[in-house]
């Protein structure tokens, strides 16, 4: 029984594989990824905390790019190719574990609501509208603002206001699942709730929720980065705490372009990769997607 | 950000109750009314979070909200018992829930002034901001979408919908930023061509050389809110027009002989525009957050720039005030967006 669904599953995987390989722009998407976060992982190997210290630093202020410093310097002489490096490591552990406590969060919610379709659904759907129309960003900027400035809750904050889509998007596909028949043949054989979700539900949107959370990450370091820049940050190099740096001290009238250009686009590669591995998973998995598209 | 993509649907699939005899306009009305009960519960909800939450600030609140400013005990009792923190908890919940319900958001501690009196003055100029930059990222969506929908993989759709994807990836004070540097300050020789701070010139003119000067102030904020929000309008336009080509009314018309103009103006987009629509009130949370960034980066005497002060005193009360305002206003175009949609589509209402 369980050999005959385990070769299924590797059948469709092998497919999934062969069908997101034609999509020449998640492919690329995954090769940025990749980089991404080898780079982030190696970078103690070659540089350390110092990269952030204003105290030791060896460039002069605002120095334009040099073959020393390849982007220049920030307002007190720290490299900035080192610190959009070293800064990646804070925004991609971010960015992933506030998608992850979002996609936890709205997975749980999500199938609970579709499962149990008496009152206990009702109200979780309730308190997912409810928490839907709150303004994400003005929320978690008043969460990070009660909360204090920590990695923590600033994880927390994001993942806190961004949950709720996922719900939607879980539930509905959950539904669909539990009409199917197989369903009804399982509960006859005496399945018990922890059974169906777990067994049946979980492993048909798996799928939807890897599409989810790769397009969540993405939106997560997008909003790591702009509650940074406006003031609630963990403390800690970030590409959000750099633009926030540029914006404090005047780079765009010292004419220190490197100093805005760099961060901003070490977010924007990011999060592009991320959208486009997002988009290719969800055309590849959504076959109404992959008529339009 | 998957959610603008997906955000019409829900409300599509929300709207759709069970049908039956009922005449559609008592229908309407019935369904407005649950919808407004809803929201009304939304809004209680929002004021209980509101005092709880402004409840878990660590520490002594009347000291974070002096922050370190110098008060002796007996100050420190008088500021308590003047907030009426001295009182039960239960007491305190009545009292905020009483004096919210009233409008009375109570004082900010950086301008030493009613909270409400500050957001009157500031609304202005957001409502400036957002009501232009909306009007022009809706009507560019819409008129972008409906070409790259209508020519599905032609280079101008692939064009669109690149430069949508980028746009949609760029966090939105980086662009601000970027544009200000280029625009406001100038790179090397070229000088910037645009002011970029404030609404208005310190040596301001009258008449209408003013309204010239605060377009001008207007320009860059607006092109950044633009840029980010345009892009969903276009792809939601462009999803959803091309749900509608393939449909059978469509190859109705161009049997008919009806010009290709005509069947994607009078048949095709009519149809289109609904999720869009809807979209334009769903995701009006989502325009704040960028009028919060766009405002602060440019010093724009708006709300968003209000919130962002009150956060960085930080100034609680002021914080709390203005929250509660920008949930409210947007749950009220929530639900807007629903009786609207269920208004506009009979689908929805005889699924």
């Amino acid at each position: 029984m369980t050999s005959v669904a385990t070769t299924r599953r590797r059948q469709a995987l092998s497919r999934f594989w062969a069908d997101f390989r034609g999509h020449r722009a998640g492919v690329a998407g995954v090769a940025v990824l990749v980089a991404a976060v080898v780079l982030a992982l190696i970078a103690p190997l070659f540089i350390d905390q110092s990269v952030t210290s204003v105290v030791d630093t060896t460039g002069d202020d605002f120095d334009a790019p040099s073959l020393a410093f390849p982007f220049g310097t920030d307002e007190s002489g720290r490299s900035i190719l080192l610190m959009v490096w070293w800064g990646s490591r804070t925004s991609l552990l971010i960015g992933f574990l506030a998608a992850l406590l979002s996609i936890v969060i709205g997975m749980v919610v999500g199938i609970a609501a579709g499962h149990f379709r008496g009152w206990l659904g009702a109200v979780l759907m309730r308190v997912t509208d409810w928490f839907l129309v709150l303004p994400s960003l003005v929320t978690a900027l008043v969460l990070a603002a009660i909360l204090g400035g920590s990695t923590f809750t600033i994880i927390m904050a994001i993942g806190i206001t961004t949950w709720p889509s996922t719900a939607r998007l879980i539930r509905a596909q959950t539904l669909a699942v539990e009409s199917r028949p197989y369903i009804e043949r399982s509960k006859a054989l005496g399945a018990g709730h922890w059974h169906i979700t777990t067994r049946h539900v979980l492993p048909n949107v798996a799928p939807l929720l890897l599409a989810s959370t790769t397009l969540e990450v993405a939106s997560a370091i997008v909003t790591e980065s702009t509650l940074a820049f406006l003031g609630a940050s963990a403390n800690k190099t970030s590409w959000g705490t750099m633009l926030r740096g540029s914006y404090d001290f005047g780079a765009a009238n010292e004419g220190a372009w490197w100093y805005i250009l760099i961060p901003g686009l070490a977010i924007l590669a990011v999060v592009m990769a991320f959208t486009l591995v997002g988009r290719a998973l969800e055309a590849v998995l959504n076959p109404r997607l992959r008529r339009a598209s | 950000m998957t959610t603008p993509l997906e955000a019409a649907e829900p409300a599509a699939a929300q709207a759709a109750g069970p049908g039956d005899g009922r005449s559609t306009r008592s229908g309407t009305l019935r369904y407005a009314l649950s919808k407004a009960g809803g929201a009304l519960f939304s809004i209680a909800m929002v004021i209980v979070g509101t005092f709880f939450l402004f409840r878990m600030l660590p520490g002594d609140p009347v000291r974070s909200l002096a922050q370190g400013r110098n008060m002796t005990p007996a100050q420190l009792d008088l500021e308590r018992s003047r907030l009426g923190l001295d009182k039960p908890l239960i007491q305190q919940f009545f009292d905020f829930v009483g004096d919210t319900l009233r409008l009375d958001l109570g004082m900010s501690y950086e301008y030493k002034r009613p909270v409400l009196d500050l957001i009157g003055e500031r609304l202005g100029p957001t409502l400036l901001l957002a009501g232009t930059g909306l009007v022009i990222a809706v009507s560019l969506g819409i008129w972008q979408g409906t070409r790259a929908g209508w020519r599905s993989g032609s280079t101008f759709d692939r064009f669109s919908t690149g430069t949508s994807l980028l746009l949609w990836s760029v966090p939105t004070f980086w662009l601000g930023l970027l544009l200000m540097m280029v625009f406001g300050v100038g790179i090397g020789p070229i000088p910037g061509i645009f002011p970029f701070r404030g609404i208005e010139s310190v040596d301001a003119p009258d008449g209408f050389a003013y309204v010239l000067d605060v377009a001008s102030h207007m320009v860059l904020p607006c092109l950044t809110l633009v840029a980010v929000v345009y892009a969903q309008y276009l792809l939601v336009m462009r999803s959803s027009l091309l749900e509608e080509v393939s449909q059978d009314y469509v190859t109705v018309a161009r049997a008919k002989g009806l010009r290709d103009d005509d069947v994607r103006r009078r048949h095709a987009v009519p149809n289109a525009l609904l999720p869009t629509v809807t979209l334009v009130f769903m995701r009006v949370g989502f325009v704040v957050g960028g009028a919060v960034t766009v405002e602060t980066i440019y010093t724009w005497p708006g709300l968003g720039q209000l919130f962002y002060e009150a956060i960085s005193v930080p100034d609680f009360t002021l914080m709390q005030g203005t929250f509660l305002l920008i949930t409210v206003a947007v749950i009220v175009m929530n639900t807007l967006a629903d009786v609207v949609y269920h208004m506009l589509d009979p689908r929805v209402r005889s699924a």
